[in-house]
């Protein structure tokens, strides 16, 4: 993907100056087409989650959606519940109270294997047996859409293949994950991820452990799987510039509440850097892609 | 919406690489698979042609179904094949468990044997022994229930919002430990003639084993092996982390808990048909994995070099000291012993475990 995917960024629909991101909400061909998405998209809504670990309650009482067929990033300072949120929603950890509904149903009441074909997630550095393939690894992606009787078809292969085609990681197929560098190895488990064919994909810090080459590689992926396939992303962001960037909704969170949410460039101001992350910084327009940037003010301005 | 990865057009290249890179993994499986069970039938034939009275190995197969010369029909059949089938069955029973315990634990000590399910298993039987003063088919019971009862024990104590590989095998190791101690409590306690039958048990022994012995646990492999071969397949998806397996659409606990079940059940089996038959179910899964170089549970595979490892084991047992018999267990352990050093000096430094 690398060469195509870098290529990808300037062709992403990037509004002009003055102009009103979101074009979904103005009108025009583009809104068009993301409308039927919604149509036909899911709709992933938390109520009045409370959501935590041990004794210790993370989120308190949230309601939260992720809007459909749109990318949107979570961001916080550390341990202020964005990734429990995200976990909370893709079943991965049970609230203790409140509801989550896909399309209305309780996730919780419907199948684990069915839910698997909706919602996809790509946990937080997840770890690779000793010694597989990333063919074999990809290939588990396919486990919820197997049957008993109905073990490994063409259209498995297809799939498989199609996700690491999609990823750039094809002809790597026969090669032992463990030898992958970090970059490669986050785009195969995205590939597994992309193999469940889930309508929805949510992925906890994807960039992390990643040079900025290969997180603006693992984003344009990300883009890309939004545009061309109509797939819903939510995803766990460090870096709010790239979040800004490559989300078309965010979500602020502080101590396990919501803080803002809306598109970048309608919620990010200084004041709310301050209040999320505790740090005074200049907003600025970033000269590439024309969204918000952030411009931290540490104590020392040289040192 | 279904999203679309088959329908557009997916790169050929692609899709060959693919098949090229699982066909050459499940080629090796496959291979493998054939290799171990062409050796069990050959373990097998070996072990019913040797002993005192030899029969030539092409005549034992067609001696087992009962045509052939009376008395090799008789040796084979009566005094050989019970034997036999159940160092097949026994060997198979605690390789697959072995497999089962190790890829759930994720985790190369975590076999029933170093957990502590055999030592509970043969807590039971010999009190059951000594102290109840039955035998046969009881005795086999009393230790597969024991065997069970220990696992339900280190289930409990070692669970806390889900079972941690290490906790696991640190609990289980102490559950040993003391029912191996109350083990020697109640031997120590025995009449003569018991305290050598339990010194047999206790090593794991396929002598003097009649059919009766043999009933239960075929009984049992014949239920459990295909429901653990079965439910293979998510066993091999929850060696991703709980959080990926979740992720493809398993339900974790109950997985586990079910997984658990059967090899426990299977160590049970073995336990209650030979006694704690040592490291068995502790070496085969790493070689059969190292063998077939590929990842995920080698149930069938470990079982099978169960068999092997059971059988000829046991037939050098038989033959290799004139006067006496070798427990199996006893070689077995020989075999096992060097190995369990090796991983402890190695397993950190490889990161295995969690």
């Amino acid at each position: 993907m690398s060469a195509s995917g870098r290529a990808e960024i300037a062709r992403l629909p990037r509004p002009t100056d003055g102009e009103v991101r979101h074009s979904a909400n103005t009108g025009g061909a583009d809104a068009q087409s993301r409308r039927q998405v919604r149509q036909s998209a899911y709709a992933l809504c938390g109520k009045g989650m409370r959501l935590g670990y041990d004794g210790r309650d993370v989120v308190a009482d949230l309601d939260i959606e992720i809007p459909p067929g749109q990318i949107t990033a979570l961001v916080g300072a550390n341990a202020c519940g964005k990734s429990t949120t995200l976990r909370a929603l893709a079943r991965l950890l049970k609230p203790r109270d409140g509801v989550i509904t896909l399309d209305g149903r309780d996730i919780h009441t419907m199948r684990s294997k069915d839910l698997a074909t909706k919602i996809g997630i790509l946990p937080q550095s997840p770890t690779a047996p000793e010694g597989i393939t990333v063919a074999d690894l990809v290939s588990r992606g396919r486990y919820p859409h197997q049957k008993w009787f109905r073990q490994w078809t063409n259209e498995d292969e297809r799939v498989v293949a199609g996700a690491l085609d999609a990823t750039g990681t094809a002809d790597l197929a026969d090669r032992p994950v463990d030898d992958l560098s970090g970059g490669q190895r986050q785009r195969v488990w995205i590939a597994m991820a992309l193999a469940q064919e889930t309508s929805v994909l949510m992925l906890d810090e994807p960039t992390t452990y990643l040079d900025v080459h290969h997180q603006v590689d693992v984003l344009d992926l990300v883009v890309e799987l939004n545009r061309e396939q109509q797939v819903t992303i939510a995803l766990v962001l460090h870096d709010l510039n790239l979040a800004c960037r490559y989300a078309h909704h965010l979500i602020a969170m502080r101590s396990g509440e919501i803080v803002a949410q809306g598109a970048p460039d309608q919620i990010i101001t200084e004041e709310l850097v301050e209040g999320v992350f505790g740090l005074k910084s200049k907003v600025i327009e970033d000269p590439v892609s024309h969204t918000p940037m952030v411009v931290p003010i540490g104590r020392h301005l040289r040192f | 919406m279904s999203t679309t990865l088959a329908d557009t057009t997916v790169d050929r290249d692609a899709v060959a690489l693919v098949i090229k890179a699982r066909r050459r993994v499940t080629r090796r499986i496959a291979l493998v698979t054939i290799v171990m069970a062409a050796g069990v039938v050959f373990a097998f034939s070996i072990s019913l042609a040797i002993g005192d009275f030899r029969v030539p190995i092409w005549r034992v197969l067609p001696a087992v179904f009962g045509s052939g010369h009376p008395e090799e029909v008789f040796a084979v059949q009566e005094l050989r094949l019970p034997r036999a089938l159940l160092g097949l069955l026994v060997g198979a029973a605690f390789g697959m468990s072995g497999a089962v315990f190790q890829s759930l634990a994720r985790n190369p000590l975590a076999s029933p044997d170093i957990l502590g399910i055999s030592a509970g298993g043969s807590l039971s039987a010999v009190f059951a022994l000594t102290v109840l003063g039955v035998s046969g088919l009881a005795l086999s019971l009393s230790a597969t229930a024991g065997a069970l009862v220990t696992a339900v024990l280190i289930y409990i104590l070692a669970y806390r919002q889900g079972l941690s590989s290490y906790r696991l095998v640190l609990v289980g190791i102490g559950v040993g430990a003391v029912a191996t101690a109350s083990t020697q409590y109640f031997w120590t306690r025995a009449h003569t003639y018991d305290a050598a039958s339990v010194a047999v048990w206790l090593s794991g022994s396929l002598n003097g084993r009649e059919w009766e012995s043999i009933r239960p646990i075929l009984f049992m492999l014949v239920v459990l092996v295909p429901v653990t071969l079965a439910l293979g397949k998510q066993l091999k998806t929850l060696e991703l982390g709980d959080d990926s397996a979740k992720a493809v659409g398993i339900a974790v606990q109950r997985a586990r808990a079910m997984l658990l079940l059967l090899g426990v059940a299977l160590a049970g089996a073995g336990i209650g048909a030979a006694g704690p038959v040592a490291f068995v179910a502790f070496v085969c899964a790493p070689i059969a994995r190292r063998v077939s170089r590929s990842p995920g549970p080698p149930l069938l595979q470990a079982a099978l070099l169960g068999s092997i490892l059971v059988l000829v084991a046991d037939l050098v047992g038989r033959v290799a000291l004139p006067s006496t018999e070798v427990p199996v267990g006893i070689l077995t352990g020989l075999i096992g012993a060097p190995y369990l050093l090796w991983v402890l000096a190695t397993t950190n430094s490889s990161g295995q475990g969690d």
